[in-house]
């Protein structure tokens, strides 16, 4: 069993991915051994009408999903009307999990909206993904340079919040080990493999985070899936430990919900 | 295990990062497992630490010592390129003679500290090439600003101008592929290095579509970065299994068969 916790539906702005047809996406998915995928949607990173983005990755996962893909609502608390998004996220849609993108949406994490945000999460009972980047800072288009979130003022907001269940997603490149350790101390906030590097990647990882909090999330159709596939090869984990990764983890976060 | 079966993988661009040892040695000997672990076959090794970018001759005649030891007790499997700095021509080409024409060397890289448009490079190239060694070239393009004297994938077009019967391998392709791939499609003798780099999906299937897969290295930039990640590029590209033959290893094989056989090193 394998869930992907960092799936992406519909078109990335800048260029077209391989498998970014719903169709072709869960075939390459299960092709690839995935038996359940937190999907959200690229349209959740620029476009204003997410009411209309949600409902339609509700309905992508539906068509295409047939069980496979868990919808991920995306949230813009610098839009009017966002708490009414949640909400829908909620009642119209049986939505467990939101994401974020406050780079591309405007806002730092110490921005009081992003603390209203949180509590409005953990009442509802939300699992929080926020995306630290989508792509290397290098490489984006030059009319659209967008800074890595800083994840420094997560770690007080979280004891503020002890209930909260963050997921940090596209992150463990960029974050400093030391701000890596005290979040995952918190036994609030979890990370996916996606865009964890160097050589043996997790086992390394492991040396600083409890294994609890470390989940299988691979960036597709951004990323190419085998790369996470193959970051859980390149480690020696052992039977407990792939596991919990590949599986354990996000059921206990989900069921949690 | 995800891989291509028989594929024979050539990893065209490793450093000694990304696991402890006090020795050169030691750390080889670490990277040595996770290659097993992802059946890597043959590793090209260069630079030693700790980084610089701009050495003086004494720091890049170190750095290279540190890569030839590293090799004593790998030849089965490692090989390494001599590092040089630009910026000293009359050094490096003293270092080329010390560690490729007479030591166990078969390549070169160039980093960061002279763009290579340069024409007081071609003294180096020159050379390197009338001993079939290989020309590897670092090139990115920041869209934060490269280093003034970064080499971008336009600066290698440059040089392969110069010298169009000279094979030239375009580092990184320039970071940013859609851009680092235009630049040098129209220089037949450039291939390109896709290590280094994020394994943004569509990479190697413009590769091939652009230049054909036989101007395609497989290549991880470990320990920095994985091998998994890099090699993911190729594994998970929609394209035929014999391009990802010639990707993962023939290529890079077959440019560097003129000088293993000068050398006589029996594969």
């Amino acid at each position: 069993m394998i869930t992907d916790v960092n799936v992406n539906l519909s078109r990335w702005p800048f260029r077209r991915l391989p498998h970014d047809d719903p169709a072709q996406l869960v075939r390459k998915l299960r092709a690839s051994g995935i038996t359940s995928a937190w999907a959200g949607s690229f349209d959740g990173v620029l476009h204003k009408d997410l009411a209309s983005v949600n409902r339609r990755t509700v309905e992508d996962c539906q068509t295409f999903g047939d069980g496979l893909l868990i919808p991920v609502g995306s949230i813009n608390p610098m839009l009017p009307a966002w708490k009414d998004d949640m909400q829908r996220c909620q009642d119209d849609h049986g939505m467990q999990i939101i994401r974020l993108n406050p780079n591309y949406h405007g806002y730092k994490l110490d921005d009081p909206v992003f603390a209203e945000l949180l509590g409005l999460a953990v009442e509802k009972n939300f699992i929080v993904q926020i995306a630290l980047k989508m792509e290397d800072e290098r490489v984006h288009h030059p009319l659209m340079q967008v800074e890595m979130v800083d994840a420094t003022p997560l770690k007080e907001l979280v004891e503020q919040h002890p209930k909260s269940k963050i997921l940090i997603i596209n992150g463990m490149k960029g974050l400093p080990k030391d701000r890596l350790i005290e979040l995952a101390k918190t036994g609030n906030v979890s990370f996916e493999i996606s865009m964890l590097e160097a050589v043996g990647g997790v086992e390394n990882a492991l040396k600083l985070i409890p294994v609890e909090t470390l989940l299988f999330g691979s960036y597709f159709p951004f990323f190419y899936i085998e790369s996470a596939l193959l970051k859980m090869q390149e480690s020696e984990l052992g039977s407990f430990r792939s596991n919990a990764i590949f599986n354990g983890n996000a059921k206990r976060l989900l069921a949690e919900t | 295990m995800i891989r291509i079966s028989n594929a024979e993988i050539w990893d065209l661009h490793c450093h000694f990062s990304g696991v402890d040892g006090k020795t050169v040695d030691e750390r080889i000997a670490q990277l040595m497992v996770y290659a097993d672990r992802m059946n890597v076959d043959r590793l090209v090794f260069f630079m030693g630490w700790p980084w610089s970018t701009n050495p003086d001759p004494d720091e890049f005649r170190r750095q290279n010592d540190q890569v030839i030891q590293a090799l004593t007790h790998w030849q089965d499997r490692a090989f390494g390129f001599a590092y040089l700095n630009p910026m000293y021509v009359k050094e490096s080409l003293e270092e080329i003679e010390r560690c490729i024409a007479n030591g166990p060397l078969v390549g070169i890289k160039l980093w960061v500290s002279r763009r290579c448009r340069d024409e007081e490079i071609d003294a180096i190239i020159k050379r390197t090439a009338e001993l079939k060694g290989v020309i590897y070239q670092h090139t990115w393009l920041k869209v934060s600003g490269n280093r003034e004297t970064e080499s971008t994938p336009e600066d290698l077009a440059k040089l392969a101008s110069r010298h169009p019967d000279v094979p030239l391998i375009c580092g990184h392709t320039g970071g940013d592929w859609e851009r680092g791939i235009r630049a040098i499609q129209n220089h037949p003798n450039v291939s390109i290095g896709i290590g280094g780099s994020d394994p943004t999906a569509g990479f190697v299937e413009m590769a091939v579509r652009e230049l054909g897969a036989e101007r395609i290295l497989y290549g991880s930039d470990i320990g920095g970065r994985s091998f998994s990640s890099q090699l993911a590029k190729v594994f998970g590209a929609d394209i035929p299994e014999a391009a990802k033959h010639l990707i993962l290893g023939q290529n890079l094989k077959n440019m560097m068969t003129p000088i293993l056989k000068a050398k006589e090193i029996q594969l």
